[in-house]
């Protein structure tokens, strides 16, 4: 017996902010739940089971918080599983969600992911310093700096292509309501003018950090039937290698490659540039999105940035690359996954609004956590897949 | 669905692991065990699944570098749960029923010595009313054990009794770190520890690694003559409060239990860390007087964290293996007081073949 | 010698927890002396309120206020307190459920030894006399005589006042946020400031403990991993690639190739090194991974992928088991090296 089909069909987002002090934990979750079982035209009672994705504890400082959340988030009397992959975790979560459906074990799953960064410090949370190291890094900004200074000595790529990715999503932001950061104005010159942080990474290249909550409804084909527009899973993937083995490809990683490799084919995509209309893909650090073109095979090596540079990635291009402002306008790390993996959802829907692409079929919804080394990606279609 | 076995389980457990909180080099040799027993390398395992705890560690992301035991080069399928084992090993079980695999294996760890065990678990609690009294384990087990005994759903007798067959049945398993029965008059004799539990109610904190491997079909029938093939794989949550709940009964449990075949279930390996919670898991899964309760000793005399309740499973299916018994239940709890609960039934016949 | 080296490190964070309007709610009645209830759809009367209905799942909306005094349902002595307790002696954790209430709620019972508790038995809160709205602003229950008792100076013997554990935590509690605050009555409390702090023993696995008492003799030791013969520093409980663990003793010199960096001009809580400063990938001669450390004795903007590096100690007597004991890398002032050299470990 092979995956049985499965389909988004509610998909439910918080206004994501630095601090949402108005809300709770579970209250932040409740947000985006209840937005997605609105749109599922379904309530909590019709759910089989619920899965939770977050990063990690530390950032709240609660072990294991699905736990205490169960009865909020309604998952009392119910089976409840909770992933943790790192920064891919809101993607593996949808992933792990959308295989309860498509194995047969449940109809109807509810999927939510969050984070709640203002509790903390994300900085903090992830250099806690350990005893006989040297604490030289300096947050994910710090880690991933030297990987984008090879990226851009391999490529040859003008340093002011990341300044382009950054003017972009923050102006394709201004049409999502949800988005984090609103910042009118933002040009290449406003970017390439903001303060180096991590250099060659400067200030308005980096993703904010976000409270914020992403839940996903995933049915199976009966339940399907009563959407008017259900994204259908196409393909999901996931592939894992370690931060650090000798002569690792740090920027374009074998995992990257291989899970792309996979997806492509289980979706039956043999020219994604051509095939797939809209991409949410995984861009904390502006210079990610040439570097994952490459990586995922909408670009040759070394040409990924000339993608970019042309506009081919913009709203008005060949390939719409974060349309909802992506990870470098919102940044809740649990949830960011299940951000772009909804956001494709609703690209294919036709439900993105004001940043919707004109007649997007398939889309490419992406996470990566961890050194560059845990990929999570899926793609949704507004037909039911044919195989 | 797909029929799918356990064909596979190694463990590792101490007192007081002294290595690195990432347990790495515990992780090695029973990933090698795995493949010893399955005459496989890590290329044939399809997914792989693990589950551990940062604030087990005391560091973010303690499960990354746990991969390396694998040798993740070419990449692999693979996820992580914050949860126990048995959980990891859900995940696995799913991913075979869709059809995209055919094998797993699923590996946790957790150096519970690391930190104050007691005292960490109080932060699964809330964390705006509870946390900040620090309620640790021992404590609201406590609470449970003296509702039940007030409620005269149980009495100090019975737990005893629980103690003692288990600490005796502990002496035949080579990986307990608690073992030795005695009487349980003796054992009510020993004094108070929290009132109402005493000390060998509770159990060891315990360090440890555990690994299982399933297979599905034919792939499982290749490595074992009598594979433990999963009859049924249930797992629910109750809300956390334990205020508001009836502590003397685990409503997850019985919606576990509800949802597979218990009937004809030889052995029953319970992960009750509180002598009182396997009476309450006897009453939640409708257990008959003839079923034999923890044979291994249980989590009673070993309990290392993220890993056991896979255990359970684990030593389930090794019985089914050996030929000991045809059909048991592995079970695993989370969370404070029997939260959250899973029930796996294994059975040497996959009820279609014919056996 | 033992096994492995191993070090003490604290987890500690203060978090600033918002509450959302229901705990919000309850918080703000602890502040002011009182205990809120929330009703639930099905009539029971909870302490704290549950944020949502568990059978409607709709947020709590109906609040009640029930007495401090109640009747203990269950119990437990807690012969030896953690850290962070209501108190750093024995005492008992109870549910009490509050007179007014039908759910109980979770606290602390400052009673001297068990045989002063009893199920049954009757209880009353003893408030804070500064309240901020916290969970420690209900510093305990108390036997409901006690207070009579003690008003007549016959206050059980051994009998001990509660040490407040959170008093930090309560100062740091932040009232509702106002922006032109212009009432009279405290605002609602919105926030609440829990700090989690864990002492945990730290330690390396044996492969990293070879590294660093090698560091504490002055010297970097690699390993080799067995199946791909990549050197390893510092070595590892198993190669990424293979899962075997490293094998052997390879010394390195303290020469290499900076592969990449960047300069790091952010400042950050717990950071060590104040910025800007050049945290840099060194591949080791004789190494197949980079090693990540910092760079000095250049100005940052000449630092270059593929500058020749050497180890700078820092004197003897401040060596100890960790890679501080490099102090950073500096230029040798040799040729570059050349890209293919070291592009492999990008």
């Amino acid at each position: 017996m092979g995956k049985q089909p499965a389909a988004v069909v509610g998909i439910g987002q918080t206004h994501h902010r630095a601090k949402r002090q108005d809300v709770s934990m579970a209250g932040l979750c409740r947000e985006a739940i209840d937005r997605a079982l609105l749109d599922a035209n379904l309530t909590l009672h019709d759910i089989d089971a619920i899965v939770v994705g977050k990063a990690p504890d530390l950032f709240e400082g609660v072990m294991m918080p699905e736990l205490f959340l169960a009865e909020s988030l309604g998952a009392a009397g119910k089976p409840l599983l909770r992933v943790h992959t790192a920064g891919s975790v809101g993607g593996s979560t949808a992933i792990v969600a959308a295989s309860l459906v498509q194995s047969g074990v449940h109809k109807r799953v509810l999927t939510v992911a969050y984070e709640k960064q203002s509790e903390s410090n994300a900085m903090w949370a992830l250099s806690v310093p350990l005893p006989f190291n040297m604490p030289v890094h300096a947050g994910a900004g710090g880690y991933f700096a030297p990987h984008v200074r090879s990226y851009i000595r391999r490529s040859g790529a003008p340093t002011h292509v990341g300044a382009i990715v950054a003017a972009k999503d923050r102006n394709n932001a201004l049409k999502n309501p949800y988005a984090h950061l609103h910042n009118e104005g933002t040009t290449v010159e406003s970017v390439l003018a903001s303060t180096m942080l991590w250099d060659p990474i400067r200030y308005d290249e980096t993703c904010p950090s976000s409270d914020g909550a992403c839940a996903l409804v995933i049915v199976d084909e009966d339940t399907a039937k009563a959407s008017p527009n259900p994204a259908w899973i196409h393909g999901t993937v996931m592939r894992s290698e370690s931060t650090s083995a000798a002569e690792r490809d740090q920027v374009n990683p074998q995992a990257s490659r291989d899970a792309a490799a996979y997806l492509w084919k289980q979706a039956g995509i043999t020219d994604p540039f051509e095939e797939i209309d809209a991409a949410e893909i995984y861009v904390p650090f502006s210079w990610f999105e040439p570097m994952w073109l490459e990586s995922l095979g909408f670009a040759g090596e070394g040409e990924g940035w000339q993608l970019t540079e042309s506009g081919e990635t913009a709203m008005t291009g060949r390939l719409p690359v974060n349309c909802s402002g992506g990870v470098l306008s919102s940044n809740p790390i649990g949830a960011s996954g299940m951000l772009r993996f909804g956001e494709a959802a609703l690209q294919v829907r036709g439900a993105a609004g004001e940043h919707q692409v004109d007649g997007a079929r398939r889309a490419l919804g992406h996470a990566y956590g961890g050194g560059s080394q845990f990929f999570a990606m899926w793609v949704v279609g507004s037909e039911k897949p044919t195989s | 669905m797909r029929d799918v076995a356990v064909v596979g389980f190694a463990q590792q457990q101490l007192p007081d692991f002294d290595g690195s909180p990432t347990c790495v080099e515990m992780l090695v040799p029973i990933l090698a065990e795995c493949y010893e027993q399955t005459g496989w390398t890590r290329r044939d395992v399809g997914f792989w699944c693990s589950g551990s705890s940062d604030y087990l560690a005391g560091r973010s992301f303690s499960f990354v570098q746990a991969v390396d035991a694998i040798g993740v080069t070419p990449p692999v399928n693979e996820s992580h749960v914050e949860m126990d084992l048995a959980w990891a090993m859900y995940e696995a079980w799913i991913k075979i029923q869709t059809g995209e695999v055919d094998t797993a294996l699923v590996y946790a760890f957790g150096k519970s010595s690391a930190g104050v065990l007691r005292r960490t678990l109080a932060l699964q609690l809330d964390p705006y009313t509870m946390t900040p009294l620090w309620p640790d384990t021992v404590s609201l087990a406590g609470l449970q054990a003296r509702a039940g005994i007030d409620a005269g759903a149980w009495d100090e007798r019975a737990m005893a009794e629980v103690a003692q067959r288990s600490l005796t049945d502990a002496e035949q398993n080579e990986h307990s770190i608690r073992k030795g029965g005695s009487s349980v008059e003796e054992l009510l004799a020993r004094p108070m520890y929290a009132d109402p539990l005493r000390k060998h109610d509770c159990a060891p904190v315990t360090d440890g690694v555990a690994a299982l491997v399933l297979a599905a079909g034919d792939r499982a029938r290749a490595v074992r003559d009598r594979p433990a093939w999963i009859g049924g794989l249930s797992h629910f949550v109750d809300a956390s409060s334990i205020a508001n709940r009836d502590l003397t009964r685990s409503p997850s449990a019985a919606n576990a239990a509800a949802a597979v075949d218990l009937a004809g279930v030889e052995v029953a390996e319970l992960h009750a860390p509180f002598s009182h919670q396997e009476l309450i898991l006897r009453r939640e899964l409708g257990l008959a007087d003839d079923v034999r309760i923890n044979p291994s000793g249980g989590a009673l005399t070993s309990n290392p964290m993220f890993s056991g309740g896979g255990i359970r499973i684990g030593e389930t299916a090794r019985r089914i293996w050996s030929g000991e018994i045809s059909k048991g239940v592995g079970h695993a709890t989370s969370g404070a007081a029997l939260q959250q609960n899973l029930l796996c039934v294994l059975d040497s016949s996959t009820g279609k073949d014919g056996l | 010698m033992t096994r492995t080296l191993s070090a003490p490190v604290t987890v500690a964070f203060d978090y600033t927890r918002s509450t959302g309007p229901v705990l919000g709610r309850f918080l703000t009645g602890l502040r002011d002396g009182v205990v809120v209830a929330g009703r639930t759809s099905d009539g029971e009367v909870v302490v704290p309120p549950l944020e949502y209905d568990p059978v409607t799942h709709e947020q709590t909306t109906d609040f009640v206020e029930v007495a401090d005094t109640g009747t203990v349902t269950s119990w437990t002595w807690v012969p030896e307190p953690v850290a962070g307790q209501p108190f750093d002696r024995p005492f008992a954790f109870a549910l009490v459920t509050l007179d007014g209430a039908t759910k109980p709620l979770f606290h602390a019972v400052d009673v001297a030894s068990p045989d002063q508790i009893s199920t049954g038995m009757r209880v009353r809160v003893r408030w804070a006399e500064e309240r901020v709205g916290h969970i420690n602003d209900l510093l305990c229950l108390e036997p409901a005589a006690d207070r009579d008792e003690a008003a007549d100076g016959v206050a059980g013997e051994g009998r001990a006042r509660p040490r407040l554990r959170d008093e930090a935590a309560t100062e740091l509690s932040r009232p509702g946020e106002s922006d032109a605050d212009g009432g009279d009555g405290p605002e609602p409390v919105t926030g609440v400031v829990t700090p989690v702090s864990l002492d945990y023993v730290y330690a390396a696995s044996p492969e990293e403990s070879t590294f660093y008492r090698g560091l504490d003799e002055g010297r970097i030791l690699g390993q080799r991993c067995p199946s791909c013969q990549k050197v390893y520093v510092p070595p590892r409980s198993a190669c990424p690639t293979d899962g075997t663990p490293t094998e052997g003793e390879i010394e390195l010199s303290g020469l290499g190739t900076i592969t990449t960096f960047c300069i790091v001009n952010v400042p950050f809580l717990g950071q060590k090194i104040e910025p800007p400063y050049v945290s840099a990938y060194v591949l080791l001669d004789g190494a197949d991974i980079a090693l990540l450390h910092l760079i000095l004795g250049v100005p940052a903007d000449e630092v270059r992928m593929g500058m020749r590096v050497k180890a700078v100690w820092k004197p003897r007597e401040e060596w100890a088991y960790s890679l501080e004991n490099i102090d950073h890398f500096a230029p040798t002032g040799d040729p570059d090296a050349d890209y293919d050299t070291y592009k492999r470990h990008l």
